[in-house]
C-alpha cells in the first residue's frame, strides 16, 4: 500500500505510476462488467421467454422510488466526480465534504431500497411458498391500492392469466399457477440484480468511509489522488449498472399500466 | 510512453454532464408511457447507452484517459458483445424453420400430425 505518494522504483514517473494504477481499477472493472453482463443477459432470455409475466412483475413495483433512486444515485455520480475534482486542484478542505455528500446520496439510496424491499415483502412478491402474484388484487386495502389502479391491475392479471396458458382450454387455474412461477422469475431476478447491485453499493460505501477518514487528515491533492480517482471509477461504474437496471426492470410494460 | 499532465475535467462539464443524465432519466420514464411496440425496449436501451457513454468518458475521465487505458475500457464492451451477441444469436435461432433441403425430403420425418 501506497498512501502517501511517493514514487515506487518500478515507475519512472508519478504520472505513469498513476496510469498504472487506473490501468489496473478499469481491468478490474471490466471483470465487473462481464460478471453483470452475465446476469443481464439471463434476465434478457428469461423476459424473451416469459413478456406477459415479465410484464405484469415490472408494473408491481413502485416506479416513483425507482425514478427517485436513479435521481439520487446520478447525483451521488456527481458528487463523486467533484471531490475528484476538488483534490486534482488542490482543495484539501472540499475533498472530504463532497465525499461525504456522495456518502449520504448512496445511504439514502440503500434506504430507498429497503423501503421498496419491504414493501415487496408485504406484497407477497418474494420468491418462495408464499409467492402470489394476485395478492394485490385481492387485497387491495393491504396494498393501497384502490380506483382505476385497481381495475388495471385485475384486468392485467386476467389477461396474464388467459396468456399463460398453454391451450386456450386450460382452465383458469393452470393459467395462474404459469402465471405465478414465471413471475417469480422475474422476481428471482429482480432481488438477484438489484441485490448484488446493492452489494456494490455496501462496499463503495465502506470504500467512501476509508476515503473520508483519509481526506480528513489532508491527505488527497493534486500530487497524490489516486484512491479518490479510483473509488470514483468504482462509484461511477455502480452507478452505470443501476442506469441500465432501472429501465430494464422498472419499464418494462409501463405504456400497459 | 505517453507523458502528458493530467486532464482535469472543469465542474461545467461536470454540471452539464449531471444534467442531460437528469434530462436522459425523466425521458425514458416519459417514453416508457407511450406505446411504442417493439420500440419501446430500443428507445429505452438507447437512452441508457446514452448515458452510460457520459458516464463513462466524462465522471470516468475515459475522454482523457490513456491509450492503453482506452483499450481496456473498449476491450471490456467487446468481449461483453460476444458473451451477449453469441448467446442471443444461439437463442433467437433454436426454433429455426426447416431449410430446404429438408424441406424436400418425404414430410413423413419432418411432420409429425397426432
Amino acid at each position: 500500500m501506497h498512501r502517501t505518494g511517493e514514487l515506487f522504483g518500478q515507475y519512472r514517473t508519478l504520472e505513469q505510476q498513476k496510469e498504472t494504477a487506473n490501468l489496473g481499477m478499469w481491468v478490474f472493472l471490466v471483470t465487473e462488467i462481464l460478471f453483470f453482463g452475465g446476469l443481464f443477459l439471463t434476465y434478457t432470455i428469461n423476459r424473451h421467454a416469459y413478456p406477459t409475466a415479465f410484464g405484469i412483475g415490472g408494473n408491481m413495483l413502485d416506479l416513483n422510488l425507482g425514478f427517485a433512486n436513479t435521481i439520487v444515485l446520478i447525483a451521488s455520480s456527481f458528487t463523486m466526480a467533484m471531490s475528484v475534482w476538488s483534490a486534482q486542484t488542490g482543495r484539501k478542505k472540499l475533498v472530504p465534504l463532497l465525499l461525504i455528500a456522495t456518502l449520504a446520496l448512496g445511504s439514502v439510496f440503500l434506504g430507498i431500497k429497503v423501503i421498496e424491499y419491504k414493501q415487496k415483502f408485504d406484497h407477497h412478491l418474494i420468491p418462495g411458498h408464499s409467492f402470489d402474484i394476485t395478492y394485490c388484487s385481492n387485497n387491495p386495502s393491504a396494498c393501497g391500492l384502490s380506483g382505476k389502479a385497481l381495475d388495471d391491475e385485475k384486468k392485467e392479471i386476467e389477461e396474464g392469466i388467459q396468456a399463460e396458458k398453454q391451450n386456450p382450454s386450460d382452465s383458469d387455474q393452470s393459467g395462474l399457477v404459469a402465471l405465478n412461477s414465471h413471475a417469480q422469475l422475474y422476481f428471482s431476478l429482480y432481488f438477484g440484480m438489484t441485490g448484488l447491485h446493492a452489494l456494490h453499493m455496501i462496499i463503495g460505501a465502506g470504500l467512501l468511509v476509508w476515503l473520508i477518514l483519509e481526506a480528513r487528515k489532508w491527505r488527497f491533492d493534486a500530487e497524490y489522488n489516486t484512491p479518490v480517482d479510483n473509488v470514483g471509477l468504482y462509484w461511477h461504474f455502480v452507478d452505470i449498472v443501476w442506469i441500465f437496471l432501472f429501465p430494464l426492470l422498472y419499464l418494462i410494460n409501463r405504456h400497459l399500466a | 510512453m505517453a507523458e502528458h499532465s493530467e486532464h482535469i475535467v472543469s465542474p461545467k462539464i461536470y454540471a452539464a454532464v449531471l444534467t442531460a443524465l437528469l434530462i436522459g432519466t425523466v425521458l425514458t420514464v416519459q417514453a416508457a408511457k407511450v406505446d411504442l411496440g417493439r420500440l419501446n425496449i430500443v428507445v429505452a436501451l438507447g437512452i441508457a447507452t446514452i448515458k452510460m457513454t457520459l458516464v463513462i468518458l466524462f465522471f470516468m475521465h475515459g475522454k482523457y484517459s490513456a491509450r492503453r487505458t482506452k483499450l481496456v475500457i473498449v476491450a471490456g464492451f467487446f468481449w461483453l458483445a460476444i458473451m451477449l451477441g453469441l448467446t442471443l444469436a444461439d437463442y433467437s435461432t433454436r426454433h429455426a424453420e426447416p431449410s430446404r433441403s429438408q424441406l424436400n425430403e418425404p414430410p413423413s420425418s419432418l411432420f409429425i400430425r397426432s
